[in-house]
């Protein structure tokens, strides 16, 4: 691969990095809010609110249900509003975050509901009051599913972005189908293929890695600290 | 202390009713140790859970610490359950917190400044045994060690009344032990009054004064534990003395077949010398016990007499004077 390519992979690189990683933040952001509602307002829930409940459920499972896309092409305008253009990858963001926040929603709202209802119980013997409940012993309690949820959410973050370059986002998807696929380059394809795979098996290993930092619901862990 | 009357909580579960509580009333005095026993679905944690309104009964009236409960707003509620400690079958200590942290979390929950916590908490350790643990997790505990956090967790904000719900019955018998001699202790020490349910017999000998026995939602009989014991006749009685397994049949030297019920002044007497001296009877034992429950002792005791036939209705008519021979062993005579 001559220099000047490298240097392309390099900088679509930093675009896919930058996507993803803002959209990361605006995900869970919002997801974690979205999850804790769709919890508290279900049926048995601190905070019962069973229309609510279903509004926030049907939102979900739309947006799981749309390929992303469909749904990049349809929230065009909002994207224009948002961001001014539709080009770039600054305006692939939005498709991006949209696209991912009903899956972190899902996430959220699935570790929350592996903790111990019996914990929460105790919470509120203990007099607590919901928030405390909430910030003190269900969010800590589901920390490492939590962590890895995001970087499952994270690793199809970088597939939706390599799509969404594939239309005009910038990134590794941009390059990949511009060279690699409309010019026959084979190695700048593989070399957009190697970066994807590296920094979704990173992700992978950090995600893991702090997950299991957080973990302390083994007794044989070596990482409990005592 | 505690004031439960005509509790009744009626679960609905799809079309279904499920009445686990009918028409409960209890009173449990400050300073007492108050058992609930009953069998697995009994009602015994959904009657525990109404009193801190973790369940709401369905009907009746819940008075703890001098408040009706069913009448506080949200707010009152949350801060009346601060002065009721609670423990658990399952611990329910938070697994993400080191054990110091888990004994902090009441105290954060009233608004306690840091120092006052940290220096409450080392006390509270201390007091449990556990100061070396401070720093680990739960997940790194003994099943007595987590129940001892749970304890102190229970007892940091200084509650006067303990809940406990069943929280024994996950421990085997020697920490089952050590627990409740810790559950004693605090109720001594501290003045704690102290409601628990429980299957279990053993824990009702080991540190109630006051038993109530619940049955399919009702509770069927209600007093102290060593007067029921005591009476034949009583639920509790039924329950911790099971008929003899040596059978009516297994007379084995053509005597008379005796059961005797032990407790207060009669357990200390020397009753079956005092029989063979004055009445020249043998009595020849089959079965029987004798323990301690709280500051009495009580058992019951299976023996055959044998000797002249006039020696040995003389010595029946003796043990019925005394009120000590049990009604059905005075019936097979
Ligand atoms: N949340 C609930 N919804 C419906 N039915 C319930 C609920 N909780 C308890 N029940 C029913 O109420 C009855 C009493 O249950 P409870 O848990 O109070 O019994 P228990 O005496 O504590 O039993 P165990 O010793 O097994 O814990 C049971 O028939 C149970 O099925
Ligand atoms: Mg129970």
């Amino acid at each position: 691969m001559p220099g000047e390519l490298t240097h392309s992979l390099w900088v679509v690189t930093l675009e896919t990095l930058y996507m993803t990683s803002v959209a990361t933040v605006l995900v869970v952001l919002a997801g974690l809010p979205l999850g804790v509602l769709l919890v508290l307002t279900d049926r048995g829930g601190l905070w019962e609110r069973p229309g609510l409940h279903r509004v926030l459920g049907t939102f979900v499972n739309v947006g799981r249900s749309v390929p992303f896309i469909i749904l990049m092409v349809a929230i065009v305008p909002l994207t224009r509003l948002l961001v001014g253009t539709t080009i770039g990858t600054t305006a692939a963001i939005v498709p991006l975050v949209v696209a991912a926040i009903p899956f972190m929603g899902r996430v959220v709202e699935q570790g929350l509901r592996e903790v111990d209802s019996g914990l929460v119980e105790a919470a509120i013997a203990m007099g607590s009051t919901h928030r405390r409940v909430i910030v003190r012993v269900l969010l800590p309690e589901a920390l490492p599913s939590l962590v890895r949820g995001t970087a499952l959410v994270v690793i199809s973050l970088l597939g939706y972005s390599a799509m969404a370059g594939a239309v005009g986002g910038g990134g590794l998807g941009d390059l990949a189908v511009k060279y690699g696929y409309m010019r026959f380059r084979t190695d700048v394809m593989l070399g957009c293929l190697a970066v994807l795979l590296a920094l979704v098996q990173l992700v992978q290993w950090l995600g893991d890695g702090v997950a299991s930092r957080f973990d302390h619901t083994s007794p044989h862990s070596r990482r409990a600290h005592d | 202390m505690i004031e439960l009357r005509g509790i009744s909580k009626v679960y609905r579960q799809g079309g279904r009713e499920v009445s686990a509580l009918q028409d409960v009333s209890l009173r449990v005095d400050p300073g007492e140790v108050f058992g609930v026993l009953g069998q697995s679905g009994a009602g015994k944690s959904t009657l525990i859970r109404c009193v801190n309104l973790l369940e709401r009964p369905t009907q009746g009236r819940v008075r703890v610490n001098g408040k009706e409960l069913l009448s506080l707003s949200p707010e009152e509620l949350r801060l009346a359950r601060q002065g009721i400690g609670m423990i658990f079958q399952h611990f329910n200590l938070f697994s993400s917190q080191t054990v110091a942290a888990n004994v902090a979390y009441p105290l954060e929950v009233a608004g306690l400044p840091r120092e006052q916590i940290r220096a409450r908490v080392a006390e509270l350790l201390a007091l449990v045994g556990l100061s070396d643990k401070a720093d680990t997790y739960p997940a790194r505990l003994s099943g007595g060690q987590k129940q001892r956090v749970g304890i102190a967790r229970a007892l940091a904000p200084r509650p006067r009344i303990l809940l406990s719900d069943e929280a024994t019955s996950s421990l085997d018998p020697e920490t089952t032990r050590s627990v409740l001699a810790l559950l004693r202790d605090l109720n001594r020490q501290l003045g704690l009054t102290i409601l628990l349910i429980t299957h279990q017999m053993e824990v009702v000998k080991a540190i109630c004064d006051t038993v109530a026995v619940l049955e399919q939602g009702r509770l069927v009989e209600q007093g102290k534990v060593v007067e029921l014991l005591s009476r034949p006749g009583s639920h509790l009685h039924g329950l911790c003395y099971p008929p003899f397994t040596t059978g009516e049949s297994a007379v084995l030297r053509g005597g008379q077949r005796v059961e005797l019920s032990l407790s207060g002044e009669h357990s200390t007497r020397p009753i079956l010398s005092t029989l063979a001296r004055r009445f020249d009877v043998d009595a020849h034992l089959l079965e029987g016990s004798l323990e301690r429950v709280g500051e009495a002792r009580v058992g019951r005791l299976l023996f055959e007499l044998t000797g002249a036939p006039d020696a040995v209705s003389q010595a029946l008519a003796f043990l019925r004077e005394q009120g000590l021979t049990s009604e059905e062993a005075a019936h097979a005579w």
